[in-house]
């Protein structure tokens, strides 16, 4: 089961990561991992939060711009070599991760265009997925 | 009984040669009355060399010099009344952004003759007795809500005299009453439909069938927004409180230029650098003198509006010169590193491109000393995809559009949802950080 990354829009200014987080902590949900990415203007917030309908909602409402994905989710074990097992599986079967990123415990995200393929591919390795 | 097709059926189909005969008429009485009544105007005929008594043709004109806002504003506030103010029943005036406001007076035969021109544009595209007309400019100083008020009733329709802002009341006002034509400004309209989406108003259920948009210079691009999320027919409407308010031009239902109301208004189009009249087809300046007007009469009035006069006939059997749908005005022209911008110009590029709201603010700043320029545009949930590159490709897009278009290099700066401000009468589009 994927999980769904939920994906906000932010405007380059002072505060405005505070105010997604305050959304969230106002409604008690959790904020389980995320990543920033920035450009010269703007950054984008991708989160795995506890209930993304309704966290979607609160951030629509808030007057923010979101989307939702389905991205994979690993549990990894944390020893030295392990990022490098499942990444060097995934490129000898050519698969091209677009962005990764490490959330709450020993869990990554990774983003890949065809999601379904690449969990088959993790399981047949034994590679723990968690959703 | 027969309908008629016409409101003046007499004059609106006349040969050019009658409507020319008419003109002059009206000139020598226009030229007359503000001779005889004025100061000002007496000591510019005079020095021009003219005699008001002797005016044989329409081209005399061109020996008046113009009158300009500036004109108006040093003879703040009554200076250019040609009847005492005894005849006067009614001032309007524009906003004075800079210096004095400009004030306009009407005499009753003025009111009576307003409310003519302009209910004859609107009885020629199709408004009767049985519409319900929804007016939703600004009552006041502003001539654009009492302009269309006075014009309504004299057809006979129901009028709503909601005027501008508090959209959620303007929507369901529509929704109830059954109002069937708009008055509006097109950037308010296109602010109601986007309320009206966010509230589940589905203006197809709507009995609003057309529209009667002006006050500001809008693109073909944003009619065809307007008309397919509201449903509706947009016609732009002309006009401007120093020369009567709105009622000097307007589109037929063929939307294919602006019928003038010629036995009323006499159009001139010259080039705004050199002042020269330029021949039927050329782009300029839109110029007015008024032909009827007895408090407040304009000679040679520059609009600042930038358009052209359209040759031939018009297929809805209407004689009246056009004026194609005005581009911009000379003011609001924008020279970004040596080259003439309108924002029209943007516009007509940002709304091609699909999914983006059409809001939009053209930003002006300086850096090192240099002009830039940047638009705003807004991220609405149909272009946002998750991936920066994705928005990124979506900034550079509309940049070289905008650059084949217009020439410059324009930046494109994404910006959260509803930053740009919703405009609830004309629509401020730059913003001049200079």
């Amino acid at each position: 089961m994927p999980v769904k990354q939920l994906t906000v829009f932010l405007e380059n200014q002072t505060g405005r990561l505070a105010e997604v987080a305050k959304i969230l902590k106002d409604e008690d949900i959790n904020l389980q991992g995320f990543s920033t990415t920035e450009a010269r203007d703007y950054g984008i917030l991708r989160m795995v939060v506890s209930d993304v309908k309704k966290a979607r909602q609160l951030l629509k409402e808030g007057g923010f711009t979101t989307h939702v994905a389905d991205a994979v989710c690993i549990e990894v074990v944390d020893r030295p070599g392990e990022l490098y097992r499942i990444l060097d599986i995934l490129a000898n079967r050519d698969i091209n991760i677009d962005y990764i990123y490490v959330i709450a415990g020993t869990r990554i995200v990774l983003s890949v265009s065809d999601v379904e393929r690449v969990e088959g591919i993790l399981v047949e390795n034994n590679i723990k997925l968690c959703s | 009984m027969k309908v008629q097709k016409f409101w003046d059926a007499g004059i609106s189909e006349s040969s050019e040669d009658k409507i020319r005969e008419t003109q002059l008429a009206n000139l020598k009485n226009t030229l007359k009355h503000c001779y005889y009544s004025n100061e000002f105007y007496k000591k510019r005929i005079d020095e021009a060399g003219l005699n008001p008594d002797k005016i044989k043709s329409l081209d005399e004109i061109e020996k008046l010099p113009f009158t300009s806002k500036d004109d108006l504003r040093d003879n703040y506030p009554f200076g250019l009344f040609c009847e005492p103010v005894d005849k006067i029943v009614r001032v309007h005036s524009s906003s004075g952004t800079t210096g004095n406001p400009t004030v306009v007076g009407y005499t009753k035969e003025d009111l009576e003759m307003w409310a003519n021109v302009l209910a004859r544009i609107m009885y020629d595209v199709g408004v009767r007795k049985e519409d319900v007309v929804q007016i939703s400019h600004g009552f006041g100083l502003f001539t654009g809500g009492f302009g269309f008020q006075c014009a309504a009733e004299k057809i006979g329709s129901l009028v709503v005299p909601v005027s501008g802002g508090n959209t959620e009341r303007q929507l369901k006002i529509m929704s109830d009453f059954k109002s069937t034509i708009l008055c509006c400004t097109p950037s308010y309209t296109l602010y109601m439909a986007e309320v009206a989406e966010k509230t589940n108003i589905d203006f197809s259920k709507l009995k609003l069938k057309l529209g009667f948009l002006g006050a500001e210079p809008w693109s073909e691009s944003m009619r065809g927004e307007i008309e397919g999320r509201l449903n509706i027919k947009a016609l732009d409407s002309y006009g401007l409180s120093e020369v009567i308010g709105p009622g000097v031009s307007c589109e037929c239902l063929q939307q294919d230029g602006l019928h003038i109301n010629e036995d009323h208004f006499l159009t001139e189009v010259i080039d705004p650098e050199t002042g020269k009249v330029l021949p039927i087809g050329q782009k300029g300046e839109l110029v007015f003198t008024s032909l009827t007007k007895k408090a407040f009469p304009v000679i040679r009035y520059r609009t600042k509006d930038i358009s052209y006069l359209i040759d031939g006939k018009c297929s809805c059997g209407k004689t009246f010169v056009r004026m194609a749908k005005p581009m911009g005005r000379t003011d609001d022209m924008l020279i970004i590193r040596g080259v003439n911008v309108f924002p029209s110009q943007i516009e007509e590029v940002l709304m091609n491109i699909d999914d983006l709201e059409p809001h939009y603010l053209i930003v002006l700043y300086k850096k090192d000393y240099m002009d830039k320029i940047e638009v705003w545009v807004e991220v609405s949930e149909k272009i946002f995809h998750e991936k920066i590159m994705d928005l990124e490709d979506f900034e550079k897009s509309i940049e070289a559009k905008l650059y084949s278009a217009i020439g410059i290099r324009i930046k494109v700066s994404l910006k959260e949802p509803k930053t740009i401000v919703r405009s609830q009468g004309k629509a401020k589009r730059v913003w001049d950080k200079r």
